[in-house]
């Protein structure tokens, strides 16, 4: 049988064109990535000064101001959703993984969850809007964390359940062989196993809340004002950012800039500090 | 783990002992039956959110059905002043430019995931699996500043002329290009969602293509195949249902964004007639106008939440059926 030049090359050709392209793919997602991130210091740290933390946000058409009531507000917000979704999370991941395993129950609440993970952000935002801001009269701070929690919670219950399951059997049942129940093998043992991992998930809740902004648009609504009261409309760092990066005002653009520089730093940071603290697990 | 037996004390056990460890068997017994209970009580809340989401913006949405019914879904109107309200511009716009999106996304996903699990050298696969996630973790918001400022001046000026110069005069397809090029509209909302799903889709083809059992990749480059040819021909078809349920991911995700199409799409409740033409997506027209709303015009919001969130849900469910396939298959 003659050996067939043609087709050897053509296929040699064929395999330099695919790797090339998707080699190409490649570079164009890390330009993009760096392009965002570049555009955003070339405009964002020009407002990043004293002024953005100590100052709140000025009314329209007037200079200076900055961000204080907007950052106090989402840190807020951002807090009592980790305290509220942190502990739901856990405990619902806790039952998937120790208690439910194969059960209907549990497969339903996996699936569920999963698609609570993709599920459109702004949707949710109605949702709260009719139970918790129709019903009361007014948006509240409390009705932007309650949003938040229904982002958070999935994503704590899904990292939870998946790290939990990585605790090898063996620790599960040399606990039970001390004649421990469930409940004290599940928190005392297999939860302190997965600790860094759990808190992987936590991290990974805050890092996706932190730059919602859809859920809070009729939820927490916004304030012009410094407020720390939860209980009536609260300003918030994305809600902030999307109402005066889309005003004609120029000092209401450059604040939206600074504004955003902040989140997406805050949002990397915690992505990385998540993926630091689960391989530091892994490798020990 | 699934342990059936109760491992705590079983009752004909602890009765042999001594009265005071009965006590402690029973305590803990209930004990245990309570924690159970807890943490059931708590994954079934996410249930109960889901049943609540469906029910309440259902309810609300209710006038908005009763008084259009099922033509509310196709009626080409938004008009508020007279109360005239159909979903059809809105659906248009979210399926135009998902559709875009997922037209570019796609093959950028599958050539990213063949070069993390193919070519590139192995100290190198982290890192860039986590640069390409980053890209994920980048809040939406940005995204549509980035889109509005940066990339539209630059779209209109390097993409819509030249394009509208090329193509807008031929037959048939040349109406795609007409329009303003000012940078916003249907095609520019789907650029930029294209690289916000992008890492979605490609996270999960990254997935699917390593639970390729090696003995596959490896008979056939033993064959002599090119890498091209092994992923094309073993790979792929391999893993063919995962891949499908990762852009179903990305086309759920594409769907349901909001506000980075709000940003570009350009907010115009008239039916596109091309793909420069600026629309409205259903999350954007909630974003927009839900705030202001009232009366009537609410109960219409509520019922293009609900349509969004139906149609979100059955692209979800399908893509998550087809993952869970493909990851069962991995045991083969």
């Amino acid at each position: 049988m003659d050996f067939n030049h043609q087709l050897y090359r053509r296929r040699q050709r064929a395999n330099a064109v695919g790797l090339t392209l998707s080699m190409g793919a490649m570079v164009l997602g890390l330009v993009v990535l760096l392009w965002i991130l570049v555009v955003l210091f070339k405009n964002g740290l020009s407002a990043v000064d004293w002024n953005m933390f100590s100052q709140d946000t000025p009314a329209p058409g007037t200079e200076g101001g900055g961000l204080r009531n907007a950052i106090v507000g989402s840190l807020m917000m951002v807090g009592l959703t980790v305290l509220v979704a942190t502990p739901i999370g856990i405990l619902a991941g806790v039952y998937l993984s120790e208690y439910g395993d194969e059960s209907k129950t549990a497969s339903l609440t996996r699936f569920v969850t999963d698609i609570m993970l993709s599920a459109p952000s702004i949707v949710l935002g109605l949702f709260v809007y009719a139970i918790a801001v129709a019903t009361v009269g007014n948006f509240s701070g409390y009705a932007g964390s309650l949003a938040l929690s229904l982002i958070a919670v999935p994503v704590v219950v899904r990292t939870t359940e998946n790290m939990l399951r990585l605790v090898p059997g063996s620790l599960r049942e040399a606990a039970f062989a001390l004649g421990a129940p469930r409940w004290k093998v599940a928190t005392m043992v297999t939860l302190r196993a997965a600790k860094s991992g759990v808190i992987t998930g936590v991290l990974l809740a805050i890092a996706r809340i932190s730059g919602e902004t859809a859920p809070l648009l009729f939820t927490a609504l916004n304030n012009q004002f410094f407020s720390t009261d939860m209980g009536t409309p609260m300003a918030n760092l994305p809600v902030v950012i999307f109402q005066f990066a889309m005003s004609p005002y120029d000092n209401w653009i450059r604040l939206a800039w600074g504004g955003a520089l902040l989140i997406t730093l805050a949002v990397l940071v915690l992505n990385i500090l998540a993926r630091v603290v689960f391989r530091e697990k892994v490798a020990r | 783990m699934n342990l059936d037996t109760p491992m705590s004390a079983t009752p004909d056990r602890a009765e042999t002992g001594s009265p005071q460890m009965i006590q402690i068997a029973r305590r803990q017994q209930i004990q245990d039956a309570i924690f159970h209970r807890l943490t059931q009580g708590f994954s079934l809340l996410v249930l109960l959110a889901l049943m609540g989401i469906i029910v309440s913006l259902f309810i609300n949405a209710w006038p908005t059905f009763q008084k259009f019914g099922v033509q509310f879904i196709w009626h080409v109107e938004w008009d508020i002043i007279n109360e005239d309200f159909g979903a059809a511009i809105a659906i248009v716009g979210t399926l135009a430019s998902a559709a875009i999106a997922l037209l570019i996304a796609v093959p950028l996903a599958f050539g990213i995931a063949l070069f993390l699990t193919e070519t590139c050298p192995v100290w190198l696969r982290r890192p860039l699996g986590t640069a390409i996630e980053l890209l994920a973790a980048v809040p939406s918001i940005i995204y549509g500043m980035f889109g509005l400022f940066v990339f539209a001046p630059l779209f209109a000026d390097y993409m819509q002329v030249p394009l509208q110069k090329v193509l807008g005069g031929l037959p048939l397809v040349g109406f795609l290009f007409g329009g303003a090029t000012n940078g916003l509209g249907i095609m520019a909302a789907g650029i930029i969602l294209a690289f916000m799903v992008l890492p979605f889709i490609a996270s999960v083809m990254r997935d699917v293509f390593e639970i390729v059992p090696p003995i596959l990749r490896e008979s056939a480059y033993g064959l002599g195949c090119t890498t091209w040819e092994v992923v094309r021909r073993v790979v792929l078809p391999y893993t063919q249902k995962g891949v499908v349920g990762g852009v179903m991911l990305g086309l759920g995700r594409a769907l349901g964004e909001t506000m980075a199409v709000t940003f570009v799409i350009g907010n115009a409740n008239r039916m596109p007639t091309s793909l420069f033409s600026p629309g409205t997506s259903i999350a954007s027209t909630l974003a927009n106008e839900f705030a202001e709303a009232a009366d009537f015009h609410l109960s219409t919001l509520f019922a293009l939440g609900f349509l969004l969130f139906v149609i979100t849900f059955v692209v979800l469910t399908a893509a998550k059926i087809m993952i869970n396939r493909a990851e069962k298959a991995k045991g083969i």
